[in-house]
């Protein structure tokens, strides 16, 4: 600490810049607020069950196994790219179908492979969830993943 | 203990250490389900323990930094709590909440948003809860001396109730979403838990080592200065990929890796304090913590979080289990190491004697240090080769997952040295013996503080 700093400059410092960066922070997130609503996501898209495919999402904690543009558990695969990896960009028709298939035939049972639980989802809540994937699919990322490994 | 009502931490204290048995028995369970993946898949799915894993983590951590605060605010504001009873309410109000949560997760009852799986009756309690505690010390601060400790502490304080009110928010666009979730999460741990972080660690170096308040008053406001500074924009480490702007790449990658210097300066503070410190503190085990929690802070939260926070770094990194690597030596070193050092510090005052058991809690730090961070080296290795498999060749993640399954081996040995380490601290700081010391010796060698 050099001697020509004491305490209550450093506080003083402390208080104005914390505001500062405090109001800068503010504005970019307002900014980028904007920008997620108009630009990287498809407002138009966001349907009534694109919204009851994220309460599934939610209701059934996916993302304590799951991970979700990279964040949530790290323990099962990446699934905002799950609709493109079943070829959903190509097919929308079958990576529904095989997405459904998927929850409907778990769990495996087989040893030593990890087991995803039977939710027991309804064909209207198994359709949203499919919805809510291919619209998670088409924000703009930043293109990541690198690949569609996820 | 210098007054009655600073005697409520106590109460906080056992909850906090009652809380922590369970999280770190959910995390044995996690360890084992990686490598035993059939174990309890139908009674306990992996979802399920993982949520009482983190939020156990969270409350327990909660209710050490609130103890901490009726534990020394009384002694910096040189004067009794508002209300010991209202402390003990809140504490009460806290305990039904995370009671009911767990319960409720056992029955899959949770929402949905990860850390915030809360019911929302739950997080409403918590803001009450929030609510009765801001109010019980800003009261006692306001009639007492005010310290640039206090300052800083209730500043932490405030902003985490504060910040808890986005959860309250979830928007259906799901990049909104995560925005405003982060200004929980990051700001939270990147930001104003530094404050309170700081403001204890403060407290400590003040009582251990007798250096002057004045230069510890310094120190403090720089630490929190340099915190708030990089860690508010550093939140731009999680603007990357999630649908906002390209700037936060910029912006990200600069401020976060500054993050560093906060902690940094931690470690600067508590060794320099050490060395220039007058006091021979007898409390070795509580000085060995705060030099712990400032060191171990400074690598997994510094140094394992500069290692993947640039963003042409993260692209590749990001999810993978080197981000598993950093949460877990981050909130050991920051957080866990910071209550288990006040506990150590004021459990003896609080029983009105001597520091006790100080070996065997001196072993319990090394045995779960050593522990978290040989998990930190296991989980780094296992998240390179992820990052490589799976992201550079485009291997699936299952294929991937089987390929680390030494890894995960090794992680799940060094989780049993951490349960290990818990549970002789635990003993360490409950089972104290009788007092070995006469009285009249015991006047002799009373700490300064």
């Amino acid at each position: 600490m050099s001697e020509g700093l004491t305490a209550s400059k450093a506080r003083n410092i402390f208080y104005g810049g914390s505001l500062f960066f405090l109001v800068v922070f503010g504005a970019l997130t307002v900014h980028s607020h904007i920008y997620a609503v108009n630009t990287s996501t498809d407002a138009e898209g966001l349907t009534e069950s694109v919204v009851h495919g994220k309460r599934v999402w939610e209701e059934n904690s996916c993302i304590n196994c799951h991970t979700l543009l990279g964040e949530g558990a790290y323990f099962a695969p990446e699934l905002g790219n799950v609709w493109v990896r079943y070829g959903g960009r190509d097919d929308p028709e079958g990576a529904r179908e095989a997405i459904k298939l998927w929850m409907q035939s778990q769990p495996t049972g087989i040893e030593g492979r990890r087991q995803m639980p039977q939710f027991n989802l309804t064909d209207d809540e198994l359709d949203a969830l499919a919805d809510f994937f291919k619209w998670v699919s088409e924000i703009d990322t930043q293109n990541w993943p690198p690949n569609d490994a996820g | 203990m210098k007054y009655q009502s600073q005697k409520v931490a106590a109460y906080y204290f056992y909850c906090a250490m009652a809380l922590f048995a369970a999280q770190v028995t959910f995390g044995l369970v996690l360890g084992y389900i990686y490598v035993a993946p059939n174990f309890l898949s139908e009674l306990l799915p992996f979802n399920i323990a993982r949520m009482i894993h983190t939020n156990a983590l969270i409350v327990w951590l909660l209710l050490g930094f609130f103890g901490a605060a009726y534990y020394l605010i009384p002694e910096e504001a040189e004067t009794e709590l508002h209300s010991p009873k209202l402390a003990i309410l809140q504490l009460v109000l806290l305990m039904v909440g995370a009671s009911g949560a767990v319960v409720g997760y056992l029955f899959r009852v949770h929402e949905g948003r990860e850390f915030l799986e809360q019911p929302l009756w739950v997080k409403l309690g918590i803001v009450v809860a929030a609510l009765i505690f801001l109010y019980n010390i800003t009261l006692t601060v306001l009639k007492g001396r005010k310290t640039a400790i206090t300052n800083v502490l209730l500043l932490g304080l405030w902003g985490i109730a504060l910040f808890f009110l986005f959860a309250l928010y979830n928007p259906s666009n799901l990049t909104l979403d995560k925005m405003y979730w982060w200004y929980v999460v990051h700001i939270w741990v990147e930001g104003v838990w530094e404050l309170v972080m700081a403001a204890i660690l403060a407290f400590m170096m003040l009582k251990l080592t007798g250096v002057d308040r004045e230069v510890v008053d310094k120190w403090l406001y720089s630490i929190v200065a340099l915190a708030l500074f990089t860690g508010l924009l550093g939140t731009g480490h999680h603007y990357y990929w999630i649908g906002t702007p390209g700037y936060w790449q910029w912006i990200g990658s600069i401020f976060s890796a500054l993050e560093v210097a906060p902690f940094f300066a931690m470690v600067v503070f508590t060794f320099v304090m050490v060395w220039k410190g007058r006091r021979e503190h007898p409390n070795k085990a509580a000085l060995l913590w705060s030099l712990g929690c400032s060191t171990l802070a400074f690598f997994g939260a510094g140094v394992w979080g500069f290692m993947h926070t640039l963003a042409p770094i993260n692209y590749y990194t990001h999810g993978t289990q080197v981000t598993a690597a950093h949460g877990h030596l981050a909130f050991y070193g920051a957080y866990v190491c910071l209550n288990l050092a006040i506990i150590t510090y004021a459990m003896p005052h609080l029983k009105n004697r001597t520091p006790y058991n100080q070996v065997l809690n001196m072993a319990a730090f090394w045995l779960m240090s050593g522990g978290m961070a040989f998990m930190t080296f296991t989980l780094t290795f296992a998240g390179v080769v992820q990052t490589h498999l799976q992201r550079v060749n485009g291997e699936y993640f299952m294929d991937v997952q089987d390929q680390l399954a030494l890894f995960f081996w090794m992680r799940f040995g060094s989780g049993v040295a951490v349960v290990l380490g818990v549970l002789i601290f635990l003993y360490a700081v409950l089972v104290p013996r009788k007092e070995v010391v006469t009285p009249g010796m015991k006047t002799e060698t009373v700490p300064a503080e």
